[in-house]
């Protein structure tokens, strides 16, 4: 009976929160006058969202908050972050604290539809997978029944291991261990036969944390989905158009093959109608989008094309390679709408 | 007593031989003594060298990745690399003397309130110092005027942070929680009650609670496009949260006090904040010095659960630095080892000098 009560409380908070909002242009509007993207990041994630030995804040996450404030506001750099633990982030988009949330978030159905959120798109298809010493001999994740597994309380992840077993019949010793470092620690120490967590962060760990990295083996099988992708709020179609267009900006870039380092070039010599429109030789799109003709000319230059910003970031940081990240025409899932 | 009668005996013999004595008497008196002194010898021998060993010797300052993997001890290249991120947290890197010297000016007023509370001359000045460099801080930390660029306050971090937090909190904290000490012990049901039941309200949540609320209920509560800063939301729940301890530390302190001393004060014809400020608080706080510090301590300590709603203070930086890298993650035992040590001098400068003004008190009583 209380429970519902707060719940129906929250849920008209929400709403009233959502009904706030609906002013079409309101949000482009407001950055245009405050002359910065507020934009809501991770408090730590190297990849996605991290800060470096300067203090600067950087990650695919990251970039695209710098790419919308390069096509609103022609600078890269008119990005102000708020860092956002996992509970906070939603009340800061709701509230209004932030203008866009990118914060390595797994875009659902209740997210989408009951919290007032729009997904904008997907920057990076994660998954949870294994991590295990080669000397286990095991090659297939089928092969666990019985394994003791470290895993992080209070997660998806833990709750994604345990439907995995269930579905599969095997059964399994979870070592749940709160703080990552100690996590890993364990693992590395042979406390438990395997470590479960996003694939992402399965590869980090890797190549970070173990002492010879080639004696460790991520198994194939990837047993959940986490599209992560940055959100808006709902009620400003203008707003959640630009941040979609913004990213899918980045993406048709890489297809295209138009780089930071020859837009220019492109933007003067290509016959491609394609590049002329995202680049705006062909006028029509940023009209279409509020903004002018060069914003994604802007993306591209100041943050670079979707796979520039990933391999800077991920790759180099994590020594992740594209895999269900690459383009669709590499056997990926990264496709962009057209531009058009 | 005549103070003579305190002192020792004057020590005879060698140096060896007061040495003999002496650890006869303290270290070797009885058997159990002396099993404790040899397991805490053993233990000491167990611990320290191998310390030592990682710590200091096989340890390196070299501010690389390659230069760390190369030594087995400890890398405090990690933190010699990633020391301005530490300190300063995301402040603009460029712009990093102005917390460098915000912290400056609030040590020295800190050290100068401290240390002059003896002297009138200085003690008169104890609250201008305060009114001017407050700003002074303010100023230096968001900027925004004389030519200064603005820096928002989710950029702040680090030491600063860390230091402000508790600055502010304790100076905001004592006189409210005084007054709800005051307020419970009142005579008027209305403030007496609301005292009560503010005191227990706080003191029956966790701080984490109170952060929470502060940063993830309230904003929804508030109109649209109006946002109370996260920041001064959490310092405002620190400050909440701490007087309601003291609350309780001061209220200790009054009820220590002897009954005499209030109708001495009535029969002066004293008026109640007189015989407050005159006779009855000198005296309370006084006792209560111990758990007020006690109270600072663990406030300052506290300030680290700010990290929770997305704030970096001095922990939260080095969490941040432990991130910059994936390299850097595995070094976090020397991470924790420093911010353990910056603590850990803070915590001990606040022990001693509560110690200090401890004995500076009780002066006019040993005479």
């Amino acid at each position: 009976m209380k429970i519902k009560t707060i719940l129906a409380a929250g849920a008209m908070t929400v709403a009233a929160v959502a009904a706030h909002n609906a002013q079409a242009g309101a949000v482009l509007d407001g950055i245009k006058a405050k002359g910065f993207v507020q934009c809501g990041v991770n408090t730590g994630l190297p990849g996605f969202s991290s800060a470096n030995a300067e203090g600067k804040w950087e990650g695919i996450d990251v970039d695209i908050c710098r790419g919308i404030a390069a096509a609103v506001l022609g600078d890269a750099n008119s990005v102000q972050y708020t860092p956002l633990t996992a509970a906070q982030r939603f009340t800061a988009l709701q509230s209004g604290e932030i203008d866009i949330l990118s914060r390595n978030t797994t875009a659902t159905t209740t997210r989408d539809a009951k919290l007032g959120l729009t997904f904008v798109g997907i920057n990076y298809y994660d998954g949870q997978g294994f991590l295990i010493p080669k000397a286990l001999g095991v090659t297939s994740a089928t092969e666990l029944d019985g394994a003791t597994v470290c895993v992080e309380p209070g997660t998806t992840t833990e709750l994604n291991l345990a439907d995995y077993f269930r579905a599969k019949g095997m059964s399994f010793e979870p070592v749940v261990i709160e703080n990552i470092n100690e996590a890993t620690a364990a693992f590395f120490s042979g406390r438990c036969d395997v470590y479960t967590t996003d694939a992402s962060g399965l590869a980090s760990i890797r190549t970070t944390m173990a002492e010879n990295p080639d004696d460790y083996v991520i198994l194939p099988e990837i047993i959940s989905k986490e599209p992560l992708g940055p959100v808006v709020a709902q009620g400003d179609e203008q707003w959640s158009d630009v941040a979609r267009w913004s990213f899918l900006a980045m993406v048709e870039a890489e297809e295209f093959g138009v780089t930071m380092g020859n837009v220019d070039d492109m933007k003067a010599n290509s016959t491609n109608p394609g590049i002329q429109r995202l680049l705006g030789v062909s006028p029509g799109m940023g009209e279409a989008l509020g903004l002018d003709e060069e914003w994604a000319y802007r993306i591209i230059k100041n943050v670079g094309n979707y796979g520039e910003s990933y391999e800077k970031n991920v790759t180099a940081k994590l020594g992740l390679e594209r895999g269900i990240n690459a383009l669709w025409t590499d056997g990926g899932l990264q496709y962009a709408w057209p531009v058009r | 007593m005549s103070e003579n009668a305190k002192l020792p005996p004057l020590p005879v013999g060698t140096f060896v031989e007061r040495a003999v004595t002496w650890s006869r008497k303290n270290l070797f008196d009885g058997w159990f003594n002396t099993l404790l002194t040899i397991g805490s010898i053993a233990f000491l021998l167990w611990l320290i060298p191998p310390l030592i060993q990682w710590g200091i010797v096989n340890a390196t300052l070299a501010p690389t990745i390659e230069g760390c993997a190369e030594v087995t001890g400890a890398c405090w290249g990690f933190v010699n690399a990633n020391l301005r991120l530490i300190l300063f947290g995301t402040y603009p890197y460029e712009e990093q003397w102005r917390p460098l010297l915000a912290m400056i000016v609030l040590m020295g007023i800190i050290c100068a309130s401290l240390g002059g509370v003896k002297y009138p001359s200085v003690r008169k000045w104890i609250i201008p110092m305060w009114v001017v460099g407050v700003p002074i801080i303010a100023i230096l930390m968001w900027g925004g005027v004389l030519g200064l660029t603005y820096v928002q306050n989710s950029y702040w971090g680090g030491l600063p942070l860390t230091l402000i937090l508790s600055a502010i909190g304790i100076i905001f904290a004592f006189p409210f929680g005084l007054l709800l000490a005051l307020g419970r012990q009142s005579n008027m049901p209305a403030i007496r009650t609301a005292s009560v039941v503010y005191i227990e309200i706080i003191r029956g949540v966790p701080l984490i609670t109170v952060l929470f609320m502060a940063s993830v209920m309230f904003p929804l509560f508030l109109p649209d496009g109006v946002s109370i800063d996260k920041l001064l939301r959490a310092q405002i729940g620190i400050i909440l949260f701490t007087a309601a301890y003291l609350a309780e530390v001061f209220r200790g302190g009054l009820q220590a006090v002897p009954r005499g001393q209030f109708e001495a004060g009535d029969s002066l014809a004293l008026s109640y904040w007189q015989s407050m400020r005159l006779i009855i608080l000198p005296q309370a706080l006084r006792l209560v010095i111990p758990p007020t510090v006690n109270s600072f301590i663990s406030m300052l300590k506290d300030t680290t659960l700010v990290v929770i709603i997305g704030l970096f203070d001095f922990l939260g930086t080095v969490k941040l630095a432990l991130r910059s890298d994936p390299a850097w993650t595995k070094y976090y035992v020397e991470g924790y080892a420093f911010a353990a040590a910056i603590f850990f001098l803070i915590c001990f400068s606040m022990a001693k000098y509560s110690a200090y003004l401890e004995k500076e008190l009780r002066k006019g009583e040993q005479r």
